[in-house]
């Protein structure tokens, strides 16, 4: 057993996700750099991983989702960029964690057509979605329905 | 501003809904960055040390394998935290922090055992179910109260 010494101790990660036929990581990263004072930025595949303190990354995560709400996503994460126990550059593969974030980006697309649907419509409007834990009794007319398909 | 349990604790849909909202949410990065960020003993990847599946015995017995032990100790404290809690019933494919089907099972009953606002939802599979979704979260996240 050896002595584990942290590195960026105080600071947060997070990711920011961009899920936009309108704009790229590219686009993100430069703004982001423009406004960055001092917090890391890196440009990925799929959007950007920011650290640095946590008022700084939440100021630039604030100004970032300004340019396009509905299709910029963010979410934290615990390791620091790069970090050679996640880094799918030392691995080789897919970072650990990314098939998650593949299956719900896969999903993204709703999401962000809720959220811009509901920029103009008041979510009170909205009926509630289906209710996973209930599991409603067979309707007697559908069962007929089964029935008679069966028969014929 | 509430804390609010997410489930699956990795989810990016949730902790983004969450926090865009107005309220802070509990996921498996938090957890993480704790003890990546504390000195101590080497234990790669996750700073996983012995020690944890003994804070778990708090919510699982001694005979609870070490790895749903292990887990525990970083969500037990969540949920214990948690004064609001959001379930995906229905998320299938639970990776990394989140892929232990027994573990996910008991912090699915804790959650429940708990006496707090829970929202129970299933992925949307289409944008009218996008938009039921988001606006059940919207609806219940609002009545968790003032948001920052």
């Amino acid at each position: 057993m050896t002595d584990y010494t942290p590195t960026h101790v105080g600071s947060v990660t997070k990711y920011v996700m961009v899920e936009s036929f309108e704009i790229t990581p590219a686009d993100l990263a430069a703004r982001g750099y423009e406004i960055s004072k001092g917090v890391m930025i890196k440009e990925t595949c799929f959007g950007l991983v920011l650290n640095g303190k946590e008022e700084e990354v939440d100021r630039i995560v604030t100004e970032l989702r300004k340019i396009d709400p509905g299709h910029i996503f963010v979410k934290d994460r615990g390791f620091p960029p790069g970090d050679a126990r996640r880094c799918r550059a030392n691995l080789g593969g897919a970072r650990p964690g990314y098939n998650g974030l593949e299956f719900e980006m896969s999903i993204l697309p709703y999401v962000s057509h809720g959220l811009e649907v509901l920029n103009s419509k008041d979510e009170k409007s909205v009926p509630s979605p289906e209710d996973p834990l209930e599991h409603p009794l067979l309707d007697i007319h559908k069962l007929k329905k089964l029935i008679d398909a069966q028969e014929s | 501003m509430a804390k609010v349990f997410i489930y699956p604790a990795t989810s990016l849909i949730l902790s983004d809904m969450v926090a865009r909202f107005g309220h802070t949410p509990l996921s498996s990065a938090t957890a993480i960055r704790e003890r990546i960020q504390t000195a101590g003993l080497e234990s790669p990847p996750l700073q996983i040390t012995p020690e944890e599946p003994k804070k778990g015995l708090k919510w699982a017995a001694v005979e609870v394998p070490a790895g749903v032990r292990g887990r525990m100790s970083l969500y037990g404290p969540m949920i214990e935290a948690a004064e609001a809690a959001i379930i995906i019933n229905d998320a299938d494919f639970a990776f990394g922090c989140m892929g232990c089907a027994r573990t996910n099972e008991l912090i699915k009953f804790l959650v429940h055992q708990k006496d707090m606002p829970k929202l129970e939802l299933n992925y949307p599979k289409n944008e009218e179910e996008g938009v039921k979704f988001v606006a059940a979260i919207k609806r219940f996240l609002t009545g968790l109260g003032a948001p920052k």
